[in-house]
């Protein structure tokens, strides 16, 4: 999360506000995929575990320890900006770009492994729930990325500044929340008791 | 804008002075913004209002008539889907909304204009897309309930993609508004200070926040359900029918107060200043618009006491159900008492206020009926729900929309409204009204099911007295149309302040300019201090 620096403003009190109510509706959004995991997981316990030895719990470790330095990647960057060091920004910009790419590139292996043994959103209960709540979070990835390559854009040309750096930070904030959300779907899909 | 620069021979036109189709279709201004909505979607209650008639037409006949069953069925779906999504949802928030926040609380514009602009367009995108569904046009009735809505051959995917983007366009006018009112209000304008229609508005937009995104995921669900045959609402699959009916309530309860709560704040505005009296216990409406925000998200399983719910479930959504009646009602007593001794002028805005009251009161209390388990259970799914969600829909949201229309419309057009005519039309809509929609009340009592074509011939006196109730509805809407049009060619120029009102919208130029204010203005009072008794900080 942004960090209060002492002597730096951070992002104007209405792109904070926008942001955070903006994330409370993506909160509401993955929270109905969270009901339905609750709801049929509490019906059916045992098919929950079955299936999930299918997933390969390896390449989903990997992608969380990924997904956790993009977000670190990240919170260096703000810190740097708001120092007004540009390069730092724009290479951790990139380093989180790179990271998020790899994410989604063993989402791509694992999905591609998992079409290959004949599961699909079809399957079962469990694969549908695994194919809505990774592609719906791919999605987020994917769009967190677009806006990545706007702000590298962004900050070639120079636009950012201790005075300026609201894209950045807003960002952050949705990055981090697009994490938060692996650090719940990781152990609910690869790791059922 | 060039105040001065304009022949003086014409009146100010203010933000309306520019033209042409680039001046609107890109505009960051909230008002041409709220003006856009309020074309749309009266353009969507005047389409959604001629396939009631021709519903209302065919119900004139118990048999078959006219057209198909199917078609019946599609009708009704189409009525129900457009005057829901595209008409009642955007109606007051999206237009009203948009026109009159910055205003009300003295501000140039909403906090993120092109943010806004990006609204009203994916609004139109959605718009587009729900309309390319009518290739196979729906049937289900606009609840989309499966498992029907996951089998039926009708555009079901297409529908739910349009209509995720008319709430994706309804969550950023939320969130717009929300920051808007929070970081733009003008200097000395406190919360205590707000008008009502803020506050209103303000419950609203968290209910379209917190509520839109859940409809959203159901629209994902559904669609995965019929393109990829994922199974969470297929018992074949080991899903859950009930579960598609809990998301779809969740947010489809909610909504009826995004609906509601506008309308609240429009009849909160109007009573004042047409019985010249402070509002009678603003902070008890205040917060009984947030209360209705937040119990309202606790009661959507009222709407599936039918439907397989357990009875602990039922019991307990019956009870909270009850809650919501309290601050309901806390805010029709503060209106009452409003209007007690005040000096009442009955101006079509206040007359349509008035009928919000009576109508709402009827709407209110009849969705009692309905939120208890037993009554409930006899009445579910008959014209006794038709009757009650039309009273507190049309009866409510509409007739507050009308008592806004008339309030601004001097505000918005720089012109005058012919009351004349406007009082024809109030009388032909309040007594079509009723005769339309009371019958519908004892044809439920007595068991007559919803969404059929047709119907035993035991029902048509009533039937027909329903139908004939419905011309006269019509007939006032258009008259009420036509004054708006013929208005807005030759009104008689409106002043700055027609109504004498106390808030700020009337403090600058009718139209107002582009900037809204040559002058942001310092609040030192709250807007209420109408007649003799100047009370000062009556809000604090």
């Amino acid at each position: 999360m942004a960090s209060k620096h002492a002597d730096h403003k951070g992002a104007p009190v209405a792109a904070r506000l926008g942001i955070w109510a903006f994330l409370a509706t993506e909160l509401l959004l993955f929270g109905g995929l969270f009901t339905a995991y609750a709801e049929f997981r509490l019906a059916h316990p045992d098919l929950f575990h079955q299936e999930h030895l299918k997933l390969n719990r390896l390449l989903g470790a990997l992608n969380t320890v990924l997904l956790l330095t993009s977000s670190l990647t990240m919170a260096v960057g703000i810190a740097a900006i708001r120092q007004g060091r540009q390069r730092v920004l724009k290479v951790c910009l990139a380093l989180t770009l790179a990271l998020a790419g790899g994410f989604l590139f063993i989402k791509y292996l694992e999905w591609s492994e998992d079409f290959s043994h004949g599961l699909f959103p079809a399957s079962n209960l469990f694969f549908g729930l695994y194919f809505m709540m990774t592609g719906l979070h791919g999605i987020h990835v994917l769009v967190g990325m677009a806006v990545m390559v706007w702000l590298l854009v962004r900050a070639r040309q120079g636009a950012f500044s201790p005075d300026y750096s609201t894209p950045v930070e807003i960002t952050d904030l949705y990055w981090h929340f697009v994490d938060l959300v692996w650090i719940y779907l990781f152990p609910l899909l690869y790791l059922v008791g | 804008m060039s105040n001065q620069g304009i022949a003086s021979s014409l009146p100010d036109r203010g933000y309306l002075t520019e033209k042409g189709f680039h001046s609107w279709a890109f505009t960051l201004d909230h008002k041409r913004i709220g003006i856009l909505y309020i074309c749309t979607t009266l353009g969507f209650f005047l389409l959604g209002g001629t396939l009631a008639m021709l519903l209302r037409l065919k119900l004139l006949v118990p048999g078959p008539a006219f057209f198909s069953d199917h078609t019946y069925n599609v009708l009704f779906t189409m009525h129900g889907a457009m005057m829901i999504f595209l008409f009642i949802i955007p109606a007051i928030p999206s237009s009203l909304g948009n026109f009159f926040i910055p205003l009300l609380i003295g501000t140039r514009d909403v906090a993120f204009p092109r943010l806004n602009l990006f609204s009203y367009w994916i609004f139109v995108a959605g718009i587009l897309v729900t309309i390319g569904s009518l290739v196979s046009p729906m049937d289900t009735g606009w609840t989309f309930y499966t498992p029907y809505s996951a089998q039926t051959s009708a555009a079901v995917t297409t529908l739910c993609f349009g209509l995720f983007l008319v709430g994706m366009s309804s969550i950023l006018t939320g969130l717009n508004f929300i920051v808007t009112i929070h970081t733009m209000r003008a200097p000395g304008m406190n919360w205590y200070r707000l008008p009502l229609f803020i506050w209103g508005m303000y419950a609203t937009s968290v209910i379209q926040v917190l509520s839109t995104p859940v409809i959203g995921i159901t629209f994902i669900l559904l669609a995965a359900e019929r393109l990829f045959g994922v199974g969470f609402f297929d018992p074949a699959k080991g899903g859950d029918p009930l579960l598609f009916q809990h998301f779809f309530w969740f947010y489809s309860h909610p909504v009826v107060y995004v609906m509601i709560l506008p309308a609240m704040g429009i009849v909160s505005e109007v009573i004042p200043v047409f019985a010249r009296k402070p509002i009678f216990g603003y902070k008890a409406i205040a917060f009984s618009a947030l209360a209705i925000a937040f119990i309202g998200f606790l009661v959507w399983g009222h709407h599936m006491f039918v439907s397989g719910m357990s009875t602990v479930s039922g019991i307990i959504f019956s009870f909270l159900t009850f809650f919501v009646a309290v601050p309901t009602g806390i805010k029709i007593f503060n209106w009452i008492a409003t209007l007690y001794r005040g000096s009442i002028s009955f101006e079509s805005p206040m007359l349509y206020a008035l009928t919000f009251i009576f109508l709402f009161i009827i709407g209110g209390l009849t969705g009692l009926f309905l939120g208890s388990l037993a009554t409930d259970v006899h009445v579910h799914d008959t014209y006794f729900l038709v009757a009650h969600f039309h009273y507190t829909m049309m009866g409510g949201t509409v007739m507050g929309l009308f008592a806004g229309l008339h309030y601004w419309f001097p505000k918005m057009t720089g012109r005058m409204l012919n009351e004349g005519w406007a009082k024809s039309a109030w009388w032909l809509i309040v007594t079509g009204f009723n005769v339309t929609f009371f019958p519908m009340f004892i044809l439920g009592m007595q068991g007559m099911p919803r969404r059929y074509a047709e119907y035993p011939a035991k029902y048509q006196p009533l039937n027909i007295v329903a139908t004939v109730g419905s011309w006269f509805l019509a007939l006032g809407i258009l008259i009420m149309f036509a004054n708006f049009v013929r208005s807005l060619r030759g009104g008689t120029p409106a002043p700055d302040n027609p109504w004498q009102g106390l808030t700020l919208e009337w403090s600058t130029s009718s139209p107002p300019p582009e900037e809204n204010f040559h002058e942001i203005p310092t609040v030192t009072d709250w807007p209420y201090s109408y007649g003799k008794k100047t009370r000062h900080e009556r809000g604090k």
